[in-house]
């Protein structure tokens, strides 16, 4: 049996009626026609189909349509402004080179617009810990850590943190 | 990978949930997070007949003091228990484990009592409920940690019963949780917890057997004024852990005595 | 827009805006009218044969279109997946592969049947109803096991499991008698899943009344997979558009075709129906191919002094249970054994192995990675015998003089192997280093430095050497520059960016070459359709030091031509006229210019010089001499935990040298991700498989263990640039690069940090439950017994 769903995806409502088992991230791609958000894998790990969903980051696969009733879903083509200038994130990944191949980017930005409304100053171990959920295979994250660094420096006007990396900190 | 067709029905109190799933049937489950459930659903690995969504309930998510007690709604998703203030005066040893789990975004949805009502061998807040004598409590009962964690992925749940709360003794005296891991977001290989409480020490440990364990052994050994080195060489006591293709039993068992010395070594 | 010196300028990418607004188009965003989604039925078997399968049920489920299956495939699809020589000519045995199991499967995950539905999920469910019956039979899974005269055959009825045995250079047992010490050692290069964040994916359209078939595939050699597929298909390249868009990753996994490669058009013949297969994770885990998967063993042999004398390498390589189209690339590793070092005599010998797996194929560095791990490897324990630094005996032993060619025949091109040693020593303060290591060890702490002085050879290559690799096509690179009237250009290439930037730096060539605004300049790659007749792809680090060179060559026809023109428009003779910053002039009279936009305009009109050609436009096809050879030092700091085994990386210094560099940002971003792959094969990543079972047990991102940003430290970087004397742009490639250092700078590291315990090699994955296994038994204590620490 379809279920209805109604929801705000990128400020604009959308009603459909799915299967309940369509997931968010299908529903996104191939019911709204949004297809920057991606996916790259089965079983959540990934973070490639990043969206927000009532302003927090969830991955869009480990969710169904139906539980997206009545919320607002942001994904990353709403993250430019109406007139196209960039999101100071987007604009960071390009001026900061955090992205080659860009399959694993738009989940990163969505998870970055998150992390930095939690936490607008982050040290670079935060932006690493925050980006936990989020796997890149062409960058070796050295510059999407500086793209997020650059963005939150653009977004606050003022420095972002130094702070010590220690990719054992949380380890023992 | 796509889950395999089901009935959906949103609930909108815990009397509605229970009645539903009657109604589906056994092969019906719970949704809350889903965040365990949704990944084995997409491998087809569970293909229950029907989902009865339980997020739209209000007030499970509660967090409270309330007779001495720390109460955690069940729908309590990690991120707020992380970020709880009362967690964090009450219980931080919560606070902190809560930030362990998953990653951010899955801690955005994930909920304390989908983690466990599943009852991985490899949760974080079983540990904790276990040996802190946690009380599980269902929409007809309530179940002790110690009675409630049967074996991998089985508990005294039945079809029709849903955790609704998670009571936690107030214990914010020295602690510290160590979940050792490859990559942050793993599961953990094992992990140890430790907290003082009531004047003794508690010691927990995750994924070195089908359940949490208490190491109750060193809690004794500790009490009797054993150094924390001595004390954790017993943190392996009993424990038959299966190997997996990160640890080997006896590395598992070696794992639990070294962060049980670390764990009490670092709680502060 | 003044026109600038554009190469080795840091120019932003121009393929970013449409990335990081959701707007790249990879092949999951496509889709075609009435298109119906493909689902692969799959053994869960390594080795069975297929007793029957009924699709009774499937074909009845709801939106199911067809199911298919060997002999639905059979009627549209002929011979078999490619094979080509590569480094050996001759195999002992290729079993032939056809795309889709007939009678018996050889892994886990070989298709059995396709299910098209309208959706994918009906698809999906569909799948689900298939049912199989197999009868199961041994798998061959242990590489050692395989080559035993007793074993299990990997296909019924072939004669053993071997597929090749080639000895380029046998042993010099009078050379090797002269060295005073004698280290062996065997080495695990695990089997790695590549990886791609984007997993493979087709969509295929073909047109009954035309004869014409359109796939949309994820792919590093679109025209590769036009030739092969066209041949499979009986259909002409002009009647056969291969488009691969916007790629989400490759690292050499997507150059081979795939089964869905053939069997994806196939259905949307027998169907007359658009189809679209995306392959997910598990699948590709599964079934994309593996990269590595070799096993080596390895003597060496040095003089008191240090001085080399001999190494010798046997490599085991497990191809899986069929050749992949280039298995036995692989076996380069042979002939880069020596490294960068002079050697009396290097020996080497590959022996091709069959078992029940998916097979191996190129993985970013192919046999040079392995190649480094092994002469480093080696040299490090060499070092330890002679109790020397590290530094000192791969100082004492490099190779100075360039051109240098090696036992096997191949030239490097330049080089200067000690500058690189000395930025990486300087970088990483390696004495200072080297104190606190002792130090350290004196309270237990187990500090590691680990070095890596690497060589690479890429830019495939000269057509001499190529052509009989592949079996008959070169791995040359085309281009072809077209100028329109108004002088805005378009580049198209044979070569395919899915992630190296060349949207931005072919332009950055032309711009200069042409001496036109870089914003006038528009790349095209990636479709067959459009540009040359033939296209080689993007692999081997190839792209710049072959495709730019075929970029570079094209312009300068286009330029060659315009002189012409605006030497009959300037009436003057050509040998008169000078071409400065997109200007021509008559030499002596400098004011009076035309510009390039003037000339191209003018090469549309009338009053052409006598013979001329109206256009400005021009195709080139770029043979080069020799392959080239880029090389550095890297250096990981590690530090050990002997209580749980757990590897701190602290540290990671690459100093690498690609020669000439177009864009250095670019430079050092495929560095840090070559890196990163190359750390990650050393600490985390490993393919299991039941050795029993032959079941994979690493079939999703829960076990198969891809880094997150929290596993790796910040990378370093330095950089020396020594020209390539092959190519007129002085460049070689830089893609491979970090892989090929990395994974033995932290293997190294670790064994010099556990050198104190007695442990003399760490294989990869150095997992903390290998490493506390190994420490334990290095300590004499029980496993089960007190902790480790001295």
């Amino acid at each position: 049996m379809k279920h209805k769903v109604a929801t705000t995806v990128n400020g604009q409502r959308r009603e459909h009626e799915v299967e309940p088992r369509l997931l968010l991230v299908h529903y996104l791609r191939d019911v709204v026609g949004l297809t920057g958000t991606h996916i790259g894998c089965d079983t959540s790990q990934c973070g490639a189909c990043t969206v927000t969903v009532d302003g927090k980051a969830v991955k869009s696969c480990t969710m169904f349509a139906v539980q997206a009733e009545g919320k607002s879903i942001t994904t990353i083509e709403g993250m430019a402004a109406k007139d196209g200038t960039l999101h100071p994130l987007q604009q960071a990944f390009w001026d900061e080179h955090g992205l080659q191949c860009g399959f694993c980017t738009p989940g990163f930005i969505m998870a970055a617009s998150y992390l930095l409304s939690q936490n607008p100053n982050p040290t670079e171990d935060e932006i690493r810990q925050g980006l936990e959920g989020n796997l890149c295979r062409c960058t070796g994250y050295v510059n999407i850590v500086k793209s997020v660094q650059s963005a939150a420096k653009a977004m606050n006007g003022s420095k972002a943190n130094a702070g010590e990396h220690s990719a054992a900190a949380r380890r023992s | 990978m796509i889950p395999a067709a089901f009935e959906y029905a949103r609930a909108s109190s815990v009397e509605e949930a229970v009645k539903l799933l009657k109604n589906y049937g056994e092969d019906a489950k719970v949704l809350a997070g889903g965040h365990s459930l949704i990944p084995l659903m997409r491998l087809r690995l569970a293909q229950p007949s029907a989902l009865v969504d339980i997020n739209g309930i209000k007030g499970l998510d509660q967090i409270k003091e309330s007779g001495g007690k720390l109460h955690i709604g069940a729908l309590a998703r990690h991120v707020s228990i992380h970020n709880s203030q009362v967690v964090k005066d009450k219980l931080p040893l919560l606070a902190e484990v809560a930030a362990e789990v998953g990653d951010n975004q899955i801690r955005n949805m994930g909920t304390i009592g989908g983690v466990v009502a599943h009852a991985d061998a490899a949760g974080d807040y079983p540990t904790i409920a276990l040996m802190l004598d946690a009380d599980i409590v269902t929409n007809k009962r309530t179940i002790a940690a110690k009675d409630f964690f049967k074996d991998i992925f089985t508990t005294p749940l039945a079809a029709d019963e849903i955790v609704t709360e998670i009571v936690f003794p107030v214990a914010n005296g020295p602690h510290k949780y160590i979940k050792f891991r490859r990559r942050l977001f793993d599961w953990a290989i094992v992990g140890a917890a430790a907290q003082k409480m009531d004047g003794g020490w508690r010691i927990g440990l995750t994924n070195v057997g089908p359940t949490p364990v208490r190491a109750k052994a060193v809690e004794e050994a500790l009490h009797k004024g054993a150094k924390p080195e001595e004390a954790a060489q017993h943190a392996s006591d009993g424990l038959n852990p299966s190997g997996d293709l990160r640890a080997s039993p006896e590395y598992k068992k070696h794992l639990a005595r070294v962060l049980t010395k670390r764990a009490i070594e670092q709680a502060g | 827009m003044a026109v600038t010196t554009m190469i080795g300028a840091k120019i932003h990418r121009r393929e970013d805006p449409r990335l990081v607004s959701g707007e790249g188009r990879y092949v999951d965003d496509f889709t075609r009218p009435g298109c119906v989604a493909l689902a692969v039925v799959r053994s869960p078997h390594a080795h069975a044969l297929v007793k029957s399968i009924d699709i009774t049920q499937a074909a009845k489920a709801p939106g199911v279109v067809a199911v298919y299956t060997h002999k639905d495939f059979v009627k549209v699809l002929s011979g078999t997946m490619p094979v080509t020589p590569s480094f050996v000519a001759e195999k002992k045995q290729s079993p032939p592969r056809f795309p889709i199991a007939d009678k018996e499967v050889v892994y886990q995950g070989e298709p059995v049947a396709v299910v098209l539905a309208e959706t994918k999920y009906q698809a999906s469910d569909a799948s689900n109803l298939i049912e199989v019956e197999y009868e199961t039979l041994p798998a061959v899974m242990d590489l050692d096991k395989a080559l035993e005269a007793k074993s299990p055959t990997v296909h019924s009825g072939a004669p053993d499991n071997l597929g090749w045995d080639l000895t380029y250079i046998p042993d010099d047992p009078a050379v090797m008698k002269e060295a005073d010490v004698v280290i062996k050692v065997r080495i695990l290069q695990q089997r790695i899943a590549p990886t791609s964040m984007e997993t493979r994916g087709v969509l295929a359209e073909y047109s009954k009344p035309d004869g014409t078939l359109t796939v949309w595939m994820s792919s590093q050699s679109p025209h590769f997979v036009r030739l092969f597929l066209g041949g499979a298909m009986g259909i002409p390249e002009n009647r056969l558009r291969v488009i691969s868009p916007d790629v989400g990753g490759g690292f050499g996994a997507k150059i081979s075709p795939y089964s869905e490669d053939w069997l994806v058009p196939a259905a949307a013949k027998l169907s007359g129906r658009p189809v679209k297969w995306i392959e997910s994770r598990t699948e590709s885990l599964q079934t994309t191919t593996h990269g590595r998967g070799q096993v080596f063993e390895v003597e060496a042999g040095a003089k008191k002094d240090g001085t080399l004398v001999f190494i010798k390498a046997t490599q085991y390589l497990d191809a899986g249970a069929y050749m992949g189209t280039f298995a036995a690339f692989q076996a380069c590793a042979c002939l880069l054994a020596g490294g960068a070092y002079n050697w009396k005599h290097v020996a080497a010998r590959t022996v091709g192995v069959l078992t029940n797996k998916v097979p191996t194929d190129p993985y970013r560095g192919a046999g040079r990675p392995e190649a480094t791990h092994l002469c480093e490897r080696a040299i490090d324990l060499l070092a330890g015998a002679l109790k020397m630094d590290p530094a000192e005996i791969r100082r004492k032993n490099f190779i100075t003089t360039f051109p240098h060619t090696n036992h096997f025949g191949l030239v490097f091109d330049s080089g200067a192997y000690e500058k690189a040693l000395d930025m990486a020593m300087k970088i990483a303060g390696y004495e200072k280093l080297r104190k606190e290591q002792e130090e350290g060890r004196k309270k237990g702490k187990y500090l590691g430095i680990g070095l890596s002085s690497w060589i690479e050879i890429c830019g495939f290559g000269p057509s001499a050497a190529t052509a009989p690799a592949t079996g008959g096509i070169a791995l040359v690179e085309s281009a072809q520059v077209r100028v329109f009237p108004t002088g805005s250009v378009a580049v198209y290439v044979g070569t395919h960016s899915h992630g190296q930037g060349h949207d931005t730096t072919f332009p950055q060539i032309v711009a200069d070459t042409l001496g036109v605004p870089y914003d006038s300049i528009e790349l095209r790659h990636g479709d067959t359709a459009e540009g040359p007749a033939f296209g080689y792809g993007t692999y081997g680090s190839r792209s710049l030091a072959v495709g730019g060179m075929a970029v570079h060559k094209a312009s300068k026809k286009i330029v060659d031509k315009a002189r012409k023109l605006a030497a009959h428009m300037f009436e003057a003779a050509e040998e008169d006229i000078a071409f400065d910053q997109g200007q021509f002039y008559v030499k002596g009279s400098p004011d009076k210019r035309k510009a390039f936009g003037e000339v191209a305009f003018a090469s549309y009109g009338a009053g052409l010089p006598e013979g001329m050609e109206q256009g400005l436009e021009a195709v080139a096809y770029y043979d080069p001499s020799n392959f080239v050879w880029p090389f550095g030092t890297h250096i990981a700091v590690v530090e050990v935990d002997p209580e749980t085994g757990h590897v701190d990386l602290k540290r990671y210094i690459a100093v690498d040298d690609c020669g000439n560099i177009i864009n250095p940002m670019i430079v050092d971003g495929q560095i840090h991700g070559g890196v990163a792959q190359g750390i990650s094969q050393a600490l985390y990543e490993e393919v299991v498989y039941d050795n029993e079972s032959g079941q994979m047990r690493t079939g999703t991102f829960t076990d198969y263990l891809l880094p997150s940003a929290n596993e790796f430290p910040i990378f370093e970087l330095g950089r020396t640039i020594t020209p390539s004397p092959t190519n007129e742009l002085g460049v070689k490639g830089i893609g491979e690069a970090g892989t090929i250092a990395s994974s033995i700078a932290v293997i190294n590291a670790i064994c010099d940090a556990l050198a104190p315990l007695g442990i003399k090699h760490v294989d990869m994955p150095a997992s903390p439950d290998r490493l506390w296994k190994q420490i334990q038994e290095a300590s004499g204590g029980s496993s089960n017994g007190k902790e480790a620490r001295k």
